[in-house]
């Protein structure tokens, strides 16, 4: 029901389309890693972005937050092009989005407090009490109570993505992308943050994109799921009908088998 | 190189400035250089001291070594020694610091949130260095000042008087401002090559803490040789 609710908005251009991918081409050192990526997402949608390590979703990403810029193609959030974007224009479409790092990106010189005050410190007016309140919220509502004075270095990995997601939802974002959210984390760990993203995007309905090579769990939480295999989504749908996927391909992918197309020598 | 100098520059001159890591950073450049700057300078003036007497007195000239221990750091050996020990000491530190916020997304992270790089980790350090150097070479000269008057005066004998009245016939403000042009100009080939170093750390030198120690390393080599090399077209232009 709430995701049926979350896309209910239309995008700036009257569509529905949060953000559209257009046949997008980039290399590094002459090596293609995205050969003609196309993919769409709807507003308040959650999409999960599978697909063998290596093979550029982390890249993908990043050229939908406008990090890196494509050789060919497009990345049209809410209808503007990122890759044509600059200057404040640029800001001010960067300022919708959050990006949970497989690493968390937590500033090591400041506490988990600051970290989270970070944005709304440095973008708006906010008094240090109205600050403060709203720190404590959100690190409440990530679990993390307790643990505000504290340095990235002093908590474990699990708790770094909790207060990184934390600082990029403070902010109030449309859209969120992570990058495998739950890596290196242990399995508790791991399906809590899966259950946090679940309960944060029922709440707020942001547009998100979940890297994620956690299959299964993963599937229970998002809309749809795209497969990117050797530069291109070779395959997306609802998760049930990918779970059910008769190509070979996908099938290895989902269910982790060592025989099949794709060669684990 | 000269573009990102350029955009560090542009930065520096339009506001806002981020105070908060200005001071932090003159602190870390500055204060924190102080020790080592304190312990070279005196045992480089000490040294000058004893060569310079040894030398002068071949020719009856002792008489000379105040502003020849004077003139030898303020021209030359303060602003250079000092570039280059806060190279060291700093210079790397703060490729590394950069470096590792650029593996670990840091940098990133904060263009996402809609902040510009240049003005959080590039523009306080350039400014931080900018004012720092000029007073550590000054703190630099007159401790080196008083090694070279501890040797020359109070070991080897030369009048007290004499060191300092022949150095002050013999040291003008244009030479002291030639110390403090060749310092500002140091200041910026640090905070330039060792930022940039930092910044771009893995595109040119690879990820990971290779990459940190690599980036690291060219920075501090990089720097070392501008300075030296810039030393000389500088005197050559003020003589």
């Amino acid at each position: 029901m709430h995701r049926e609710a979350n896309r209910a908005g239309a995008g700036a251009d009257g569509s529905a389309i949060m953000i559209r991918i257009e046949d997008l081409h980039r290399s590094f050192d002459g090596v293609p890693v995205l050969k003609g990526v196309s993919l769409a997402l709807e507003k308040g949608e959650l999409l999960a972005l599978i697909g063998r390590s290596g093979y550029g979703k982390s890249v993908l990403l990043k050229h939908i937050a406008g990090l890196l810029r494509p050789d060919s193609g497009r990345v049209l959030i809410d209808g503007e092009d990122m890759a044509v974007l600059r200057g404040s224009r640029l800001t001010k479409l960067r300022e919708r989005l959050g990006f949970l790092f497989q690493g968390g990106a937590l500033f090591d010189s400041m506490t988990v407090f600051e970290n989270v005050a970070f944005p709304l410190r440095e973008k708006t007016r906010m008094s240090n009490e109205a600050i403060r309140e709203r720190v404590m919220e959100e690190l409440s509502r990530v679990g993390l109570s307790g643990a505000e004075e504290k340095y990235p270095s002093q908590i474990s990995g699990g708790m770094q993505k909790r207060a990184a997601l934390a600082r990029e939802l403070i902010s109030e974002p449309e859209i969120m992308l992570f990058d495998e959210p739950t890596t290196g984390l242990d399995p508790i760990f791991g399906h809590a943050i899966l259950k946090l993203i679940d309960d944060l995007h029922r709440r707020l309905g942001f547009t998100g994109i979940l890297v994620t090579h956690e299959i299964h769990k993963v599937f229970e939480i998002v809309d749809r799921v795209a497969f990117l295999h050797e530069g291109r989504v070779q395959a997306q749908g609802p998760p049930d009908e990918i779970l059910a996927s008769e190509d070979a391909l996908v099938r290895q992918f989902v269910r982790g088998e060592i025989e099949g197309p794709v060669s684990v020598e | 190189m000269g573009l990102f100098l350029a955009q560090a520059v542009f930065y520096c001159l339009i506001p806002p400035v981020k105070v908060s890591r200005l001071v932090k950073q003159i602190h870390f450049i500055g204060w924190q250089s102080l020790v080592v700057i304190l312990l070279t300078g005196s045992f480089t003036g000490m040294v000058l001291g004893l060569q310079g007497f040894y030398t002068l007195n071949r020719f009856g000239s002792e008489a000379f070594l105040g502003p020849m221990v004077a003139l030898s750091l303020i021209k030359e050996m303060g602003p250079v020694i000092t570039g280059l020990m806060v190279t060291g000491r700093a210079g790397s530190a703060v490729t590394a610091e950069i470096g590792i916020m650029r593996i670990s997304d840091q940098i990133d992270a904060l263009t996402l949130m809609g902040l510009n790089p240049f003005r959080y980790l590039i523009v306080p350090n350039l400014l931080a260095a900018l004012i720092a150097l000029p007073l550590l070479t000054a703190v630099f000269d007159v401790v080196g000042i008083m090694g070279g008057y501890i040797v020359g005066v109070k070991l080897l004998g030369v009048g007290s008087g004499t060191y300092f009245g022949e150095m002050a016939n013999y040291v003008d403000l244009s030479e002291v401002a030639e110390g403090l042009y060749k310092s500002l100009s140091f200041g910026v080939i640090i905070a330039w090559v060792c930022c940039y170093k930092g910044f771009y750390t893995g595109i040119h030198t690879g990820f990971g803490a290779e990459g940190v120690s690599r980036a690291t390393t060219q920075a501090v080599v990089f720097s070392s040789v501008l300075i030296l090399v810039w030393d000389y077209f500088m005197t050559s232009i003020m003589f």
